[in-house]
């Protein structure tokens, strides 16, 4: 067994410290229950609150847990669960908008389709539960990277689907930057030729993305006549969004 | 003109929930609200129709802020609800006497035995098309009637008045009247399903005043105004909410079926103006009613425990944390392993009607993991599904060609798809998983005439998705045959004291 970290130990230390006290503590107590240095004390309990594992009151400048610690557990968010709890809005997006809907979350550098609903036209479709989608072809995928679900990393090597796929890693940043300001993303063409689609962020519990709602259909249906994704189709993708958000983020408190 | 809506009210065996539909019966918003299950005794189930009643008079200011809605826009409430379950309270004061008895509850089971041989029973069964069970509310009121001291001459000078819950509801939220509808009153076994009326023979039978019995009425036709919960707006509709589903799905025409997957699930099949008698274990029931019309009538397979099984995986076993990742956990493995699961927990519904039967878990060996015993609850559901449609096929002469589904379960991929494999037929899931809020909505719809006809109805019925069945023939036999070995294994477990 290789060597321990002894700022590692001595963080842990303070939070058994804190869960074990009777509410808030002050940096000299912390430091002396421990027999720490209170520069060590007090620059690993800035390094906890950084990460939100630890909580600093205003104006006692006392410390407690931090919220981020306690749901620690609870930040994994079944996909099975994500199915089950957008279906009610992820049906609404498919008649509204007359459009296919998927939901996405990441699975290994994909997109991995959790929840298909077909388009509204009662014509012969396939569900597609359980199928893999690139990240950087599909609104969806883009979604899940610019707000890094998952834990997601930029992918290195970018398969060309048609010319409109983005085809160097160089380009995502911008692209990804756009899809953050915006609250949404758009995919025209990039991963099948008369093909749009448009996706946004679904939240989970404190604002954490865990996964993508979308609608695809062909791209004179999705687009205006400039390839623009129509603004009433990105106001119901992104209000399903928002619901589908707003359950879960109710569940988890 | 501002846009109007239907509210929807479902009063469930878990929770009520209000939902607002608009005119392409999309879901706007939703409020729900949980009440709390008493279970004083193995096999007694209650509810608090107090608490049911204080949760909806929540909800309702709830969902209509939800959706950025006034009563003005309200054009009509339906009402759909937990069918058999029993509740009679003091007609001045409307303060109910116990608690509500819930339809899964087996209480009655020694008092049915004795009925069921007592003469005339087959009469009430005729008349009635129901077979003698635990599981309707007539025996239910008996009990209570027997149960509690003086009640039963409270019940005949109609000092006290029973109902089921939508009864009890739009008593309350009527400020008193009185009024059940065809559907609900169909599951009491005191109705006489061909005269859509109370029958003296069966009242006779049960020993139950009439004082106390509501007035059976249309389920689609306006049966007042509303004082509170929803001042000033009309009530369109009630069903028993597997009639609701059935209506939601727009089961219009004789040969349609549809199975709703919550709790318990339940296979409702259009058998048109004419009630069908079962050899099959099935029952005879009102599909719905629209005032000046002739009744529809139903076939219906009750399944008593299918959602529930994943409940008390969740909630008693504590295998899995939330009800979704039982599929999670079906999927760490292949197959059942060789176990099989048969939940009942509160005797076998159709086709067996077996109330004695208890749950059991066969073929456990030491290979056995919880991924075997998830995937044996999801296949419990299927398997008991194709057990009804074998019966319904069998008493219909028709062979169902697609089952449309609805409910909660349906998120459940694993299952659908399993389903779909056991039956041999593709099962579709249409646009709104909430048929049976949806069918409450269309029924009081129809009634104000926020919607024109059944036709127009049927115009938004779209398909969402749709599992095609994809399993080994040879194999599913094999199954099958497990399957109905393991059922015969619950057989006799509860003995006559």
């Amino acid at each position: 067994m290789t060597g321990t970290v002894q700022s590692i130990e001595r963080a842990a230390a303070i939070l058994r410290v804190l869960a074990g006290g009777p509410g808030r503590l002050g940096l000299a107590e912390i430091a002396r229950s421990l027999d720490l240095a209170k520069g060590t004390t007090h620059g690993i309990l800035r390094t906890l609150q950084h990460v939100g594992f630890v909580e600093q009151e205003r104006t006692s400048g006392q410390y407690q847990l931090g919220a981020a610690l306690l749901h620690l557990g609870s930040s994994y968010l079944d996909i099975n669960e994500l199915r089950s709890r957008s279906i009610n809005w992820a049906d609404p997006l498919a008649a509204r908008s007359g459009e296919a809907v998927r939901i996405g979350t990441v699975l290994e550098g994909s997109v991995l389709v959790v929840h298909h609903v077909f388009r509204p036209d009662d014509t012969f479709q396939t569900l597609d539960i359980g199928t893999l989608l690139p990240l950087h072809a599909t609104a969806l995928g883009k979604v899940l990277l610019a707000y890094r679900a998952g834990g997601v990393g930029l992918p290195e090597h970018l398969e060309s689907f048609t010319r409109r796929t983005v085809a160097t890693p160089a380009e995502l940043p911008a692209m990804l930057d756009k899809v953050r300001e915006a609250g949404w993303a758009e995919e025209v063409e990039e991963l099948t030729p008369g093909e749009a689609a448009i996706a946004a962020p679904i939240r989970g519990y404190g604002g954490l993305v865990v996964g993508a709602i979308g609608i695809s259909g062909l791209v004179e249906r999705v687009c205006d006549s400039h390839y623009q994704p129509r603004a009433k189709l990105i106001g119901y993708v992104r209000e399903a969004a928002r619901a589908v958000s707003r359950d879960l983020g109710a569940a988890r408190l | 003109m501002t846009e109007r809506y239907v509210v929807a009210i479902d009063q469930g065996t878990t929770s009520t929930r209000c939902i607002v539909f608009d005119r392409r019966g999309q879901l706007v918003s939703l409020a729900q609200q949980e009440h709390k299950q008493h279970f004083p005794k193995p096999g007694w189930v209650e509810h608090d129709a107090m608490e049911i009643w204080r949760n909806l008079r929540r909800l309702a200011p709830r969902v209509l802020s939800r959706a950025g809605i006034g009563l003005d826009q309200v054009a009509a409430v339906g009402i759909a609800n937990q069918r058999e379950t029993t509740v009679i309270w003091d007609a001045k004061t409307g303060v109910p006497i116990g608690r509500a008895i819930v339809w899964q509850d087996t209480r009655t089971d020694e008092m049915v035995h004795a009925l069921s041989e007592r003469p005339g029973a087959a009469e009430v069964e005729e008349i009635c098309g129901l077979p003698l069970a635990t599981y309707f509310s007539g025996p239910r009121l008996r009990w209570m009637l027997d149960h509690t001291p003086g009640l039963a001459e409270r019940a005949e000078r109609g000092e006290v008045l029973f109902g089921t819950m939508e009864t009890w509801l739009i008593w309350n939220l009527t400020g008193g009247l009185h009024v059940t509808d065809v559907t609900n009153a169909s599951r009491t076994m005191l109705l006489d399903v061909r005269t859509l009326d109370w029958s003296p023979a069966a009242l006779a039978f049960f020993g139950i005043p009439r004082a106390m019995l509501p007035e059976v009425q249309p389920s689609i036709g306006v049966f007042g105004h509303a004082e509170s919960g929803f001042p000033g707006v009309r009530i369109g509709a009630a069903l028993g909410d597997q009639q609701a589903a059935l209506f939601g799905q727009t089961c219009f025409t004789p040969g349609e079926a549809k199975c709703t997957y919550g709790t318990g699930s339940f296979l409702l099949l259009n058998t048109g103006p004419e009630p069908v008698r079962s050899s099959h274990g099935l029952l005879s029931t009102i599909a719905y009613q629209i005032a000046g019309e002739p009744a529809a009538y139903a076939l219906e397979g009750s399944i008593a425990i299918t959602g529930s099984l994943v409940q008390w995986f969740r909630d008693q076993l504590e295998v899995i944390a939330s009800a979704p990742e039982i599929e999670t956990l079906a999927r760490t493995v292949a197959d059942n392993g060789g176990c099989y699961i048969v939940p009942a927990f509160s005797g076998l519904y159709a086709p067996h009607w077996r109330s004695e039967a208890r749950g059991v878990i066969v073929g456990l060996t030491s290979y056995i993991t919880k991924g075997h015993l998830a995937r044996a609850v999801l296949e419990a559901t299927a398997w008991q599904t194709r057990e009804v449609v074998d019966a319904m096929n069998a008493d219909s002469g028709l062979t169902l060609k697609t089952l449309k589904v609805d409910g909660g379960m349906t998120a459940d991929n694993l299952l659908m798809q399993t389903i779909a494999d056991v039956l041999d037929v593709p099962v579709v899931r249409p646009l709104a998983a909430e048929t049976v809020s949806l069918g409450a909505a269309y029924a009081a719809g129809l009634a104000v005439g926020y919607w024109p006809d059944l036709e127009d109805l049927s115009r938004n019925w779209h398909r969402a998705g749709q599992w095609i069945p994809a399993m080994d023939p040879e194999l599913r036999e094999a199954e099958y045959g497990n399957w109905r070995r393991a059922v015969t294994r619950t057989f006799d477990w509860i003995q006559p004291a």
